[in-house]
């Protein structure tokens, strides 16, 4: 069984937004309509985006470090937005395990959204239904496209690769592995979700400097400098030449 | 969670026409076992269910302004298997069929008798419409609740309490209705009545009182820990990702002062319960079946119901509002 999903390294992520607006610009030009905006040249903008950065700052200043977080639909295993929709337009294909919804089956009665713990529901203030992440359901299997192009549009706009996208069902994909490797974690697991979505945590960067690098193993009497000249005698390297 | 006027008006109307259709069937099987007499059919049983079924449909109503898209509604039937809201859309409207059954067979007149109790009382058409639209009215009340019980991380609303003061509430203001209008069409009644909404109005503080205590207490379990998944007790959100609000920041927030919400709290909690309950207490009192009185008693418990409607979605704390915290 496959499980898409993206892991996103938090130790890469420089929260420079360009996940979200490439997001937006695959999504609103797509077959499914657009997503609409409100007065997106005014004074109070908004509108729905399958995906926001947000930034946090962890720690007391000055030991403190800032965490841009992304945040888009989690792709759950066990989603709690599907069972309680009345109408049956929110749905995981069993496929590949992206959580969906019906364009034209949704009511716009918002309960997906309150059974949601992660908040990345968001209704179209223009089509007045639920919409969210479809890991661009509508790229990633178009066969028309190159096979380096067939991934979310926010995984092939982001510069530092800090999103990756696979199947996490695969133990030898690379999202398994980054998870495996770099100890990805699941968002809320206290609701018993599974999200599918993974994070990699911020690895602290430091300089690991050991004892025998400071001391040259190779000059045991700590002699720094130019070392004596042999004497003519001596053999030389090549017999031919002296020092 | 941000209050919603057209769900305040959906779940207080439908619980106030269950519990007042659930007043006169009490007294219709009352009359079955010869403990009360049978009222007036067409200025009791038609008007009451008359009335009924203009709160329910008022309900019906207002539910539709919740929806994006309203002209697709028909569709939320499907998927009653898994969905406590798709029970609700097909118990309600099953429970205004019924109850319309009933209403129109004692209308007609149409009333054979089918079966015969040991004390005499007659089994007609009307008991057998008016016992589905009992259990439809009780199965109305479980799923109403159980859409706000059912969700975990909406921990206020997580627990049985939840369903219970559904149908507690429902029936006290329902009562309380029947007893204000038996007043005027079935004064026998009107007694008997004011002493059910008596005891649903006090049992409805203790529900709901119950729920309060349970709330105060209630732990976050999800943190901004568990949200980022970052292991330190000092994260502060510095941004959320845009300047100005979204659906996000509109739907979970109720955006009052957190002295506005105690101060609906004990509003609610008079005008729900101590006002009705004195009321309805000084009218048992009084040897004069008091209609105004109990008019009045009602129409201040629905509005203090109203309020803690309001009360009850703006208590919830939604888990996802941990992720936005920092307009900026």
């Amino acid at each position: 069984m496959t499980q898409l999903a993206l892991v996103i390294d938090l130790n890469v992520c420089v929260g420079c937004h360009a996940c979200v607006t490439s997001c937006k610009q695959w999504n609103t030009s797509g077959a499914a309509g657009p997503l609409a905006d409100v007065n997106p040249y005014d004074a109070d903008p908004g509108g729905a985006f399958f995906n926001r950065v947000q930034t946090f700052e962890v720690g007391e200043f000055p030991d403190t470090q800032t965490v841009h977080f992304p945040k888009s639909c989690l792709h759950c295993e066990d989603p709690p937005c599907v069972p309680v929709c009345p109408t049956g337009a929110s749905y995981k294909r069993p496929d590949d395990g992206i959580v969906l919804v019906d364009y034209d089956k949704c009511i716009g009665c918002k309960y997906c959204s309150w059974a949601c713990p992660y908040g990345v529901r968001e209704i179209d203030p223009g089509r007045k239904v639920m919409t969210k992440c479809t890991l661009c359901v509508d790229r990633i299997h178009d066969a028309t496209k190159p096979e380096s192009e067939r991934k979310p549009a926010c995984v092939l706009a982001c510069p530092t690769s800090a999103r990756l996208f696979g199947d996490i069902h695969d133990p030898e994909s690379e999202v398994s592995k980054a998870i495996r490797d770099n100890a990805g974690y699941a968002l809320m697991p206290e609701w018993g979700t599974h999200p599918s979505n993974h994070y990699l945590p911020r690895r602290r960067t430091a300089m690991r400097v050991h004892p025998d690098e400071l001391e040259r193993a190779d000059n045991p009497l700590k002699v720094d400098g130019l070392l004596p000249r042999p004497s003519k005698a001596d053999p030389s390297l090549d017999d031919v030449t002296s020092w | 969670m941000r209050p919603e006027a057209s769900v305040i008006l959906l779940t207080t109307l439908i619980g106030a026409g269950q519990g007042l259709f659930l007043a006169i069937f009490t007294a219709h099987g009352l009359a079955l076992f010869d403990l009360v007499a049978a009222a007036d059919s067409l200025a009791f049983d038609v008007a009451g269910s008359a009335i009924a079924l203009a709160l329910t449909g008022a309900g019906l109503l207002a539910s539709f302004f919740h929806l994006g898209r309203p002209e697709r509604a028909w569709r939320a039937i499907a998927q009653w298997r898994t969905s406590w809201l798709s029970r609700e859309v097909i118990v309600l409207p099953a429970f205004m069929f019924a109850v319309f059954v009933y209403a129109l067979v004692h209308f007609a007149g149409v009333r054979p008798v089918l079966a015969r109790l040991p004390g005499g009382g007659a089994i007609d058409l009307a008991t057998l419409a008016g016992l589905a639209a009992t259990l439809l009215a009780f199965a109305l009340f479980v799923c109403t609740g159980m859409i706000y019980a059912c969700l975990p991380f909406l921990r206020e609303w997580h627990s049985p309490l939840t369903p219970l003061n559904f149908l507690l509430l429902g029936c006290a203001s329902g009562f309380t209705l029947a007893a204000a209008f038996s007043a005027a069409a079935a004064p026998g009644l009107t007694r008997l009545f004011t002493g059910y909404a008596l005891a649903f109005t006090l049992l409805g503080l203790a529900g709901r009182g119950a729920a309060l205590v349970r709330n105060r207490r209630l732990k976050p379990k999800s943190t901004l820990q568990t949200a980022i998944g970052v292991k330190h007790p000092r994260i502060v959100q510095k941004s959320m990702g845009f300047q100005s609000g979204s659906f996000n920041t509109r739907e979970f927030f109720h955006g009052r002062a957190p002295g506005t919400l105690r101060w609906v709290k004990w509003t609610f909690l008079a005008a729900a319960f101590a006002v009705p309950a004195a009321l309805q207490a000084l009218a048992l009192v009084l040897a004069d079946p008091a209609g105004p009185l109990l008019a009045a008693a009602f129409a201040i418990q629905f509005a203090g119901l109203a309020a803690e409607r309001w009360f009850f979605f703006a208590e919830a704390n939604h888990p996802q509002n941990l992720y936005y915290q920092a307009v900026a």
